[in-house]
């Protein structure tokens, strides 16, 4: 059998579904024989490959890179999972969405301006630091979306569950407490 | 009072008209566009030419043409003037004196007027409002008199029940039926309530009922707390028809003055009384649960029925509640017989049905027709079409509760079973007609954001449900929907038609979905692919192609 | 008292006259999902969460304030049902900020476990994030409107077990909130006894005890029960 080409990707999120994920233990070893991990925030690649089987997306989409990533992995992935309450529901980082359409300057002014305590100024760097999108949206708002994974973070059983089911091709059946936002 | 003084009252006002009288519309339609200073300057003219003891300058209620306003006839000239200034009122007083006069007028036997069957409106534009004696000299309250003197509560019922009349408020329930089941409900105290909390936009029916004709309305009141055995009535009316409201109030003052409402009605044991309740901008006041629970002092919300306000209604008393225009039907039927009333329409909706017709048409106003009357003998010969010699492409009938009748039905005759078929609903009797140059899109996002503004917050389905349909409704106008919106408002429209707590999100997917049957072309050129495709091409335009089609 | 029987699910019961679908499926242990019933205060039939299909009535009843009567045949589990259940919590998580992983009331949430029973794992509408406030002012307890269903069940409480009357609803449509006494910080309320039944009704975050942090809010409704268990039935014992 081929060996699956897995990919996650960070988004808006805290990286604590990555670190759910690797509260995988010993799965983590059967998963590395049975999987190519070609892009992810653990490995050191810089442009997200092409004809990816399977893609966990953390994160909810904030800023023009997240948007643009977002796409380029819709069109080289086979099967995308919303990874995580901040992919599924956009949970905390789309707090700042309640702030309405001025919400992007609200947010960085607050940040850096008014809780700096050393050196006070805005981060602006044309082509480095991604200008924030006004609203942010949860992935199944901006592309499609295979599977749900939600939680914050979601536990590692149901982290393997889903993609335990992915490689052995079966369609994954979360249920229950399994769906458990929060 | 008794018959006879009811008749000396009539007969002295008929013995007091004179000669030529000038009939000015005081309806707030005109009153608007300077009706006041019309009648104050022909009052002025009449006495300048000397002519009180020849002329009588009545101000009367709506004369039904409301957009060539203000509208003043002549009789037994038979001038209808139209679009009167206080200025023109010399030249008027001098035509009716046989002179020359080039003040505009219309035919007043033109199709507009023709096709109309005046029941309800019959003394709409004839009598002076707020001069009981005037509805008296039309009849008035002889049918109370009747009704009191020769017939059983039960009697009076079944008249209800043979005229085959039908709940006029919008939703068509059997008026005699209604009355019946509150009259056998248990209970020694018991209410009849007036639904004249009319909020349908481009809706003026009840507003001009009220306005030009209050008495039929406590008359008809009077008449249904016989019926059903109540001793108290209510009317619910909107806080912004304050000309209503005027009305009603002198109107109340006068019946009781003479006797005919309060204690002992034509020496008799019966006794009614009728109190306004102004309702403080709510739609949904007008579903029956809310308005009886506003009438309470409650928060305006409705409940689940049953129990039925005839059951349990105002203070958990059987309760009656007809719209205006029912009431103002029961005068007419008790005094012309109610086998009168059942010749006049079709098999199952009986009588007349009273109209705004309002939007893209060149006759705007109040029309009375028979049921079964095609919609295009309305639109068409009465309306005179599209303004600008534009093409009608719809006929919206029920407000934000009903649909969108596009042009190739027009044949369709106005009655409930009809408009149904139709995904649409008689309703209270707004009718909104709409041109080619109409984006049908924008009509249900029109319709959708006021349920959504006037949805109560009680139920789910209808405070969330109309957000998100609004929303997407929104989206695909903004050319940013894919067709999985598309279904999922479709989807949406189902579950909120089939969830939601009271008629208002119950009905509120109509205006939506009769768009959808029957122009559901123009949605679709204005899907996006899918989420990563391009939107359609012209997106930076806010108005569809639609016109082309 | 005459009984009624009925099926439910197929399932022949009995239940006593005047009783409620809900609480003839309650007594069989059908249960019928719903956000604003609170036993012991008067329904509304507002969550509609509860609608069940009835053979012979073309339209959905919520079985809250529905009776039982003779011979009812009750489906309560139809896929048409479980679809309209699911549509309901989806627009409930997409109208105000209903964010679980930093809410009070994680873990012990009636619309969050309701959405995980129903087999929510996504809201496809999109979110509408209100802007809302949190009430603070009381010494007690707090009110986060940003979690508020509107079930009214703290307004219910409030006038029919406490008979205070503090709290009500003010405003309309998805404009409606939850108030104390004449639009007052709840501090301010003078009708307002502190006796904290509707922070035990409430089925979310949306009123929780001061100082409670992520996931702590459990509620007890042990009192509620109590009392409304007296009231009716005059005796001074918890129920069952």
């Amino acid at each position: 059998m081929d060996r699956v080409r897995l990919a996650t990707v960070w988004f808006g999120g805290c990286s604590g579904c990555h670190m759910s994920f690797l509260d995988l233990d010993e799965f983590l070893i059967e998963l590395a024989a049975r999987v190519d991990l070609v892009y992810s925030p653990v490995v050191d690649m810089k442009e997200y490959p092409e004809k990816v089987d399977v893609c966990l997306i953390e994160g909810a989409i904030c800023n023009q890179d997240n948007l643009d990533l977002l796409h380029k992995v819709r069109a080289r992935t086979k099967v995308l999972v919303s990874f995580g309450d901040c992919a599924v529901t956009a949970n905390v980082p789309a707090i700042r969405n309640q702030l309405g359409a001025g919400n992007t300057e609200n947010v960085l002014q607050r940040a850096y301006i008014d809780n700096a305590q050393n050196n006070p100024c805005l981060p602006k760097c044309e082509g480095i630091v991604p200008a924030l999108l006004p609203r942010v949206m949860p992935v199944h708002e901006v592309v499609r979306v295979e599977y749900f994974l939600p939680g914050c973070p979601p536990p590692a059983s149901n982290i393997k569950a889903l993609v335990g089911a992915l490689l052995s091709g079966a369609t994954p059946k979360l249920e229950g407490m399994q769906l458990k936002f929060g | 009072m008794i018959l006879n003084d009811l008749i000396e009252i009539k007969n002295a006002e008929l013995a007091g008209r004179k000669k030529i009288t000038l009939r000015c519309c005081m309806a707030a339609g005109c009153l608007s566009c300077g009706a006041k200073g019309v009648k104050q300057q022909l009052d002025k003219a009449v006495a300048d030419a000397g002519l009180q003891d020849q002329v009588e300058v009545r101000g009367v209620g709506c004369m039904k043409l409301c957009c060539e306003g203000p509208l003043v006839q002549a009789d037994p000239q038979n001038s209808l003037y139209i679009k009167v200034t206080p200025e023109n009122a010399p030249s008027i007083v001098a035509a009716i004196q046989g002179g020359q006069t080039s003040v505009a007028q219309t035919d007043p036997d033109a199709a507009f007027f023709k096709r109309q069957l005046f029941i309800v409106l019959a003394n709409s534009g004839v009598v002076d409002p707020e001069r009981i004696e005037s509805y008296i000299a039309a009849d008035g309250y002889q049918a109370l008199h009747e009704v009191l003197n020769e017939m059983a509560p039960k009697n009076v019922v079944e008249s209800m029940v043979q005229s085959g009349l039908r709940g006029r408020g919008g939703a068509g329930f059997p008026t005699g039926l209604k009355w019946g089941t509150v009259a056998k409900s248990p209970g020694a105290k018991k209410y009849v309530i007036c639904n004249a909390d009319e909020g349908d936009p481009g809706a003026f029916m009840d507003r001009s009922v009220l306005e030009s004709d209050p008495h039929s309305v406590l008359e008809g009141m009077a008449i249904a707390a016989y019926a059903v055995g109540a001793d108290q009535g209510f009317i619910y009316v909107r806080a912004e028809y304050p000309l209503a409201i005027s009305r009603l109030q002198l109107a109340i003052k006068q019946a009781k003055q003479m006797g005919l409402l309060g204690a002992g009605i034509f020496e008799s044991p019966f006794s009614f009384n009728v109190d306004l309740r102004i309702g403080a901008g709510a739609f949904v006041c007008g579903e029956e649960t809310a308005l009886m629970a506003s009438v309470e002092g409650k928060r305006g919300t409705p409940r689940p029925r049953p129990p039925f306000p005839a059951e349990s209604g105002l203070w958990g008393s059987p309760t009656l509640i007809n719209n205006v225009e029912t009431f103002a039907n029961v005068p007419p039927i008790m005094r012309r017989g109610p086998e009168w009333f059942a010749g006049i329409g079709t098999e199952k909706s009986k009588g007349t049905k009273v109209f705004a017709l309002a939007g893209k048409i060149k006759n705007t106003g109040l029309i009375e027709v028979p049921m079964g009357t095609p919609l295009s003998v309305i639109v068409q010969d009465m309306g005179g079409g599209a303004p600008d010699g534009g093409q009608i492409k719809a006929v919206q009938t029920g407000g934000p509760s009903g649909g969108c009748i596009p042009a190739e039905h027009l044949d369709t005759p106005v009655d409930y079973e009809s408009l149904g078929k139709l995904g649409s609903i008689m309703g209270s009797g707004g009718m909104i007609v709409m041109d080619d140059q109409t984006n049908m899109v924008e009509i249900a996002r029109f319709f959708m954001e006021f349920c959504m503004d006037e949805s109560c917050g009680k139920c789910i389905p209808c405070r969330t449900g109309t957000v998100q349909m609004h929303h997407l409704l929104d989206k695909i106008i903004q050319r940013q929907a894919t067709p999985a919106d598309m279904a999922r408002l479709e989807e949406l429209c189902d579950m909120v038609k089939s969830t939601s707590l009271c008629g208002l999100g119950q009905t509120a997917p109509n205006p939506t979905l009769s768009t959808l049957r029957f122009f559901r072309h123009e949605y679709e050129q204005l899907l996006r692919p899918d989420l990563s495709g391009p939107p359609p091409n012209g997106a930076s335009e806010t108005r569809s192609a639609s016109a082309a089609s | 008292m005459a009984a009624k029987t009925l099926t439910i699910n197929g399932l022949q019961i009995s239940a006593e006259e005047g009783a409620t679908i809900l609480q003839a499926a309650d007594e069989a242990n059908v249960k019928i999902p719903t956000l604003c019933h609170l036993d012991g205060v008067y329904d509304v039939g507002a969550c509609r969460l509860c609608l069940v299909e009835v053979a012979g009535v073309p339209k959905l009843l919520p079985a809250c304030t529905t009776k039982v009567v003779e011979g009812m045949e009750v489906k309560t589990d139809t896929e048409r049902l479980r679809k309209y259940r699911r549509m309901t919590l989806e627009l409930l998580l997409a109208e105000r900020n209903h964010v679980c992983a930093v809410c009070v009331a994680n873990g012990h949430c009636e619309l969050q476990a309701f959405a995980w029973s129903l087999g929510i794992d996504h809201v496809r509408y999109d979110y509408c994030f209100p802007k809302w406030s949190v009430d603070n002012t009381h010494r007690l307890f707090g009110m986060d409107h940003n979690r508020c269903i509107l079930c009214t069940r703290c307004v219910r409480v409030c006038w029919h077990i406490e008979g205070a009357g503090t709290k009500n609803v003010s405003g309309r449509g998805g404009h409606a909130r939850i108030i104390s006494d004449l639009n007052q910080p709840w501090g301010e309320a003078d009708s307002c006894t502190s006796c904290g039944k509707c922070v035990q009704a409430c089925p979310t975050g949306a009123l929780f005890h001061k100082g409670s942090t992520v996931a702590e809010m459990e509620r007890d409704r042990s009192k509620l029960e109590f009392i409304v268990t007296a009231r009716e039935k005059k005796q001074w014992i918890a129920s069952d």
